[in-house]
């Protein structure tokens, strides 16, 4: 318990206290302790034997218990990225504000902020109570908005004010429909949380119950970056310092899901509502499969590439837990795939812009020898974001197909699989034109790219998704069907 | 408490029809005091509790003050004083204001039929508060009538809240008020930002990173 708490306190206390160190060294040394004493806590925590802990506020499930080990891994796959990507980077003092001088420069603000997020992600994650979950999501937004701002230019405050600005109404529809669901309840709950709801669902008003999951799935899916809700996703994902695109996609987008996952826990427990739900969010997941499909095909500059492809992504989520049975088990995989491969992608990307100083796909050419590491890291991670054998997000895209088909639903595996194939070839043209190619005019070096810091992370977030894809150990394999059995659905 | 309601979708009405941005200010911070007010009815008199009241304080210090004193500072930077032309023109505005108010009636009269709503006055109020914040929010051209418009919407958001009876502990109302209150802030603080880079807090103007306008930003940039 005190664990739990101290996974949500610590990197508050750190991260302003970060905001008053002078010294670069002794800060960024302080955020890569904490992101390795945060994942030693994770672990430590989910591996408990004390039972399920599940108090009012907060508690621990299968369900959190994915979603926190994979948010504290790609932290501090992030936090060691970030300690090369700020060297290369200018920073500037912070300016004066309504007379106000704001402490620190940039680099403190983003060590700060990155802390924040971390705390901020870890409290929408562990809480079970829903209001304190709004709570958590609204500030991973805030905590978040700085970080894209990061380098100060036209384009990261445009991005930075959209992210805020469509983020932060999504959520405050959120917060209409945490209101909404206080409505379904009767005097018999005690604990306003999805396992007290679902405990007394036969008193539910089941109007309510649907109008509330209407208000989740429309806010949260707005942070989520669902379609038509994620216009937003795009811009802040390709102007945001590449191991804060990482976090944002990989860690961020999944603690928004989860906000959508713990009404629906309480929906699965309702027969109406079940299938009222199941319906909303196979639409909301075959609309984002097909709108990433338009953007990505043509797309110019790869960072966006990248966070269309999220965008398909949540799809594939919301798709599967919509399909129900063993494919809600194949989403939460995906779950895990995608945050591993994408977050090693966006790394990727870094190394990339560092050395060609351009997203545009026409400018990044013969990657393979320019920077023969993150080339091949590269192209790895194009079949495995793509969900090609042996990678672990084939076996959950593959599960998901197979249940569609299963329950008879043709049009959906028809849809979904040329929305697959609409993104794979989008996506090939993009990553042939940058591995191979013709090698331009102009010679690049591109060991600057390559240092050991900056490879490392992606190496063992590519290498663990190919080892998952061969191999489920049990632990995996127990969380994931937990998470499946808590939302109603079979095991993988 | 239905005075209250009453006020606050007034003050809505006036936000919708006025041009200058000041009064504008003035207006949401209006309504935060109504809003601070509103918990100390709901708990009907004699029984206002310490919780009621600090929350009312914290929305009042917060809504009221503090953050109308950050904006208005932000418009004294960048010397923008009228909203320009905004997509909507403000008497149609006030038109679609009536509009939305019908609307938000509707609303809450078909909720009645499935649940007992203790104060339908309020929660029409609320409804119309989160719809004519939308309003602002997508017919304004300024990034600081965008924050005034979300700003509407979280306390329309919070009287529906009200309205309906669905009370957290005090813990769970302060966060919220918190988040929100950063929340604005942070955006206060863009908005010194984006007078400084842009020269202007015209979001219209905002364009660069779109994937459908493309043409029209290549052209404007041609144009300069």
């Amino acid at each position: 318990m005190i664990t739990a708490y101290a996974l949500i306190i610590l990197p508050v206390i750190t991260g302003v206290i970060s905001l008053f160190i002078s010294s670069e060294r002794v800060r960024r040394n302080l955020l890569i302790i904490v992101a390795f004493i945060h994942l030693f806590m994770s672990i430590l925590l989910c591996n408990g034997s004390a039972g399920e802990l599940n108090g009012i506020w907060i508690g621990l499930d299968a369900l959190s218990r994915l979603f926190l080990v994979i948010t504290s891994l790609l932290f501090t796959g992030s936090a060691t990225y970030s300690m090369v990507y700020l060297d290369k980077h200018p920073h500037f003092n912070g300016p004066a504000i309504a007379g106000l001088r704001m402490p620190g420069n940039s680099n403190a603000i983003f060590a700060a902020c990155m802390q924040l997020f971390l705390s901020a992600m870890s409290l929408a994650i562990l809480s079970t109570h829903f209001g304190l979950q709004w709570i958590g999501i609204e500030a991973t937004t805030l905590a978040s908005t700085p970080l894209i701002y990061y380098h100060r230019n036209r384009r990261s405050l445009e991005a930075a004010w959209k992210y805020m600005i469509i983020c932060s109404v999504g959520i405050a529809l959120a917060l209409m429909g945490v209101f909404f669901l206080a409505m379904a309840t009767s005097s018999h709950v005690h604990q306003f949380t999805p396992a007290g709801l679902s405990l007394f669902s036969g008193y539910l008003k089941v109007e309510w119950l649907k109008v509330a999951f209407i208000f989740f799935l429309v806010g949260y899916g707005t942070k989520m970056g669902l379609a038509p809700m994620h216009t937003w996703l795009p811009d802040a994902h390709s102007e945001a310092p590449s191991p804060v695109s990482a976090m944002l996609s990989g860690a961020l987008l999944n603690c928004a899901f989860l906000g959508i996952l713990r009404i629906y826990q309480v929906c699965v427990a309702v027969p109406g509502a079940a299938v009222f739900a199941n319906e909303l969010l196979i639409i909301f997941g075959l609309l984002s499969l097909a709108v990433s499909g338009i953007f990505i095909l043509h797309q110019p500059d790869y960072k966006r590439m990248l966070a269309y492809s999220s965008v398909e992504h949540m799809g594939i989520l919301a798709l599967g837990v919509g399909l129900g049975g063993s494919a809600i088990a194949a989403a939460m995989l995906h779950a895990a795939g995608h945050s591993l491969v994408k977050a090693s992608l966006f790394l990727l990307s870094g190394n990339v812009l560092a050395v060609y100083a351009s997203k545009k796909v026409e400018d990044v050419k013969a990657l393979l020898k320019a920077m023969p590491l993150t080339g091949a890291l590269w192209l790895a991670g194009f079949f495995a974001i793509t969900g090609t054998p042996p990678f672990t997000t084939f076996n959950s895209e593959f599960a998901i197909v197979r249940v569609a088909l299963q329950s008879g639903s043709w049009k959906v595996a028809t849809l979904y699989l040329l929305f697959l194939l609409l993104v794979f070839i989008g996506m090939l043209t993009i990553f042939m034109h940058m591995c191979f190619g013709k090698k331009g005019e102009q010679e690049v070096d591109g060991t600057a790219g390559e240092s050991f810091w900056q490879i490392l992370p992606p190496v063992v977030f590519l290498t663990t998704a190919l080892l998952l894809g061969l191999y489920l150990p049990d632990f995996v394999r127990n969380t994931i069907d937990g998470a499946a059995l808590l939302l109603g659905g079979k095991a993988l | 408490m239905n005075g209250i309601a009453t006020l606050l979708a007034i003050s809505c009405m006036l936000l919708l029809g006025s041009s200058r941005l000041l009064v504008s200010i003035r207006m949401v911070a209006f309504q935060g005091v109504l809003l601070g007010l509103l918990p100390l009815f709901v708990a009907g008199s004699g029984h206002i509790g310490a919780a009621a009241l600090i929350l009312s304080i914290t929305n009042i210090g917060l809504k009221s003050i503090l953050l109308p004193w950050l904006l208005t500072k932000a418009l004294f930077e960048s010397g923008a004083r009228r909203e320009i032309e905004p997509f909507i023109g403000f008497g149609t505005s006030i038109l679609s204001g009536v509009v939305l108010l019908a609307v938000s009636g509707y609303i809450v009269k078909r909720l009645q039929t499935t649940a007992e709503i203790s104060s339908s006055i309020t929660l029409i109020a609320g409804f119309f508060m989160v719809f004519s914040g939308l309003f602002l929010l997508i017919t304004r051209r300024k990034a600081l009538t965008q924050t005034l418009g979300f700003l509407v919407l979280e306390n329309g958001v919070f009287t529906t809240g009200l309205s309906l009876g669905s009370e957290f502990s005090v813990y769970v109302e302060l966060g919220i008020l918190l988040d929100v209150f950063v929340g604005i802030f942070l955006m206060g603080i863009m908005l010194f930002h984006i007078d400084r880079e842009f020269d202007h807090l015209d979001v219209d103007r905002f364009n660069e990173l779109s994937d459908l306008a493309v043409d029209i930003a290549s052209n404007e940039e041609a144009g300069e």
